[in-house]
């Protein structure tokens, strides 16, 4: 059996329930978006999956094994992860960097194909340039897109990634969703990503999981889900939606207040 | 054509290890000289057949005193910067050090403790300083306590996760309570008690014997083994936790295992030749300067540096005021705190 399998998983903080009962499927070759508000459990849903945070309860089955059963490092060769956030105190250059997360396949010294992978995602990301700069001198764009390659370059089958948007200017947005689109289609990966961008969700998402108070509220195609009432409920505003150019956009109803 | 990615990658390497054979063979320039000086001069090339052959009439002055002390020198050197770059790089600090964690403090509270217990015997020196003879019990006892510090910090860790924030805050408490407790002692101390305790906790290669080298010698070998295996699990760890985890590092496991790698063989070291400072701190740092931060390549560059610092040390604390020999702790605090504040003022923003 293909793809990303969710069944009960629950996690808490102490008594703190934070994801309750999730039950989710992604197919292979999909990208997903979780959409909330903060605190609604989106990252802790990621990290749970990407083997970060241990769930109390339920399984996750990836390709039909039992992502439990599975090591450290073979899970690390599954599953790529963009955390939200980071930035190194040490810094290492662009390449060295990307090089480091061929950390499952290196034994004692990095391999020819672990520096050709490298090469290849440093090309396919347009990094050439910055190849030998060290990643604190880079953009914040840019860093994202290096923390993108190293999620790639271990060529996992699984792809999560949290919000990896945020702080990037509408050109870098674009570029970003525009690579994992890419890679999504052509590797036939699972991608799962979380956004607080309902706009770009619905632009590059196959399907939108909404989420509220640790559960999922409602799954679908971004279009047909998606609608001014289930905004309401979800996140307590008022917003309008506007067609256009057959798509939908989602705005705001009034600045006054 | 431009050149390939992996051709400039390659090129780069090729300049990091040229920098790394470079420091190799000052070490080795380092060693020549200092089986050379002292109170006695003997000539290079008398040295290398006395190495060789054993047949001259220093042969007892170098291979009794100056090559223990030497090789001493070098592997304690390096064992103090291995020491200090694993802890840096696991505890994600630029300032944190074995010294931090209180290892140290606590040696030299052990140190005291044996020295006012009677277990070290003293005479007066004819210099007017103090000698302490009869190690062994000392040694122990200074490890000991060491051991005692490693064991807080991991019970804590265990607790409250081994976070870089609970091991520093539990080693400066561990600082705090045995610099504390040691002033206690010397505050009870006979005049004779507190001097040698002051001289102990002033690092010294007079200390040195072969005894103390091959265990120096054989720690450093086993710890630097897994720790140059996993230099890439460090390079992640650099990063971040989550994307060590990602990569299939268990951070707070790396994390606990190089704090005991690192206080064990601070432990080894300082049990022997007394409190060394800064070569810890500093070597990792100068490393950075001339090699960056891969730790591929940052490892092995701070064990040469940190053992040619221990090494010119040592030599400069035997010619500077000769016949006096200071002891060598204060040399590199001498030699340390200018080259720390330089690079304060000259770091580069992708240093740390």
């Amino acid at each position: 059996m293909k793809g990303l399998k969710i069944e009960n998983l629950s996690f808490n903080y102490g008594k703190r329930k934070i994801l309750e009962n999730i039950n989710l499927e992604v197919p292979e070759g999909r990208i997903f978006c979780l959409l909330g508000p903060n605190g609604v459990g989106k990252s802790t849903l990621l990290k749970c999956i990407a083997g970060i945070l241990k769930p109390n309860n339920g399984r996750i089955i990836l390709n039909g094994k039992d992502l439990k059963k599975i090591n450290l490092n073979e899970l690390s060769k599954l599953i790529g992860y963009v955390p939200q956030n980071v930035r190194p105190i040490f810094s290492t250059t662009v390449f060295e960097t990307i090089l480091t997360s061929r950390i499952p396949y290196i034994n004692w010294n990095p391999s020819k194909i672990d520096l050709e992978k490298t090469e290849y995602i440093i090309k396919k990301l347009g990094l050439e340039e910055l190849a030998f700069r060290y990643v604190n001198e880079i953009s914040g764009g840019e860093w994202q897109k290096v923390l993108i390659a190293m999620a790639l370059v271990k060529e996992p089958i699984l792809l999560l990634l949290d919000e990896p948007t945020s702080n990037l200017d509408l050109k870098y947005q674009v570029y970003v969703m525009k690579i994992i689109h890419e890679f999504v289609r052509s590797k036939n990966l699972i991608a799962i990503f979380t956004t607080h961008d309902i706009n770009l969700a619905l632009k590059f998402s196959d399907i939108l999981v909404l989420m509220k108070n640790g559960r999922i509220y409602a799954i679908g195609e971004p279009c047909s889900i998606l609608n001014e009432k289930i905004i309401q409920e979800v996140y307590d505003i008022k917003v309008k939606i506007i067609q256009y150019d057959n798509s939908i956009f989602v705005t705001t109803e009034s600045l006054a207040f | 054509m431009p050149e390939s990615i992996i051709t400039q990658y390659k090129k780069i390497s090729w300049k990091k290890y040229l920098i790394i054979s470079s420091l190799f063979f000052c070490l080795f320039f380092a060693f020549i000289i200092s089986l050379c000086s002292g109170s006695s001069y003997i000539s290079p090339s008398e040295v290398i057949k006395i190495l060789i052959s054993k047949e001259s009439e220093f042969d007892i002055i170098i291979w009794e005193i100056r090559l223990p002390r030497v090789l001493t020198a070098i592997f304690a050197g390096a064992g103090l910067a291995i020491a200090g770059a694993i802890t840096q790089v696991a505890l994600r600090n630029p300032l944190a050090s074995p010294f931090t964690l209180g290892i140290s403090s606590a040696a030299g509270f052990g140190a005291a403790l044996a020295i006012v217990l009677g277990a070290g015997k003293f005479i007066q020196s004819y210099l007017g300083g103090i000698i302490v003879f009869s190690y062994l019990p000392l040694i122990i006892s200074a490890f000991f306590f060491s051991i005692v510090v490693i064991i807080v910090i991991i019970f804590l860790a265990k607790i409250k996760g081994a976070t870089p924030e609970t091991i520093i805050l539990t080693g400066i408490a561990m600082s705090f309570l045995f610099s504390a407790a040691t002033s206690f002692i010397q505050y009870f101390g006979t005049t004779e008690q507190v001097a040698s305790i002051v001289f102990w906790l002033f690092g010294s290669l007079s200390k040195a014997s072969w005894i103390g080298f091959w265990i120096i010698f054989f720690t450093f070998l086993i710890i630097s083994i897994p720790i140059y295996k996993w230099s890439y699990h460090y390079n992640a760890l650099l990063i971040d936790d989550e994307i060590a985890k990602n990569l299939g590092v268990n951070p707070e496991k790396l994390r606990l295992i190089s704090m005991i790698l690192s206080s064990l063989i601070t432990a080894i070291i300082i049990s022997f030749l007394g409190v060394i400072g800064f070569i810890c701190l500093v070597s990792p740092h100068i490393a950075r300067m001339i090699i960056g931060s891969d730790n591929r390549y940052l490892f092995p560059t701070s064990i040469l540096v940190g053992a040619n610092i221990l090494v010119f040390s040592d030599i400069i604390s035997r010619i500077i005021l000769s016949p006096i020999v200071l002891p060598v702790g204060i040399i590199t605090s001498f030699l340390g705190v200018p080259v720390l504040l330089y690079l304060l003022i000259k770091r580069k923003k992708h240093w740390y």
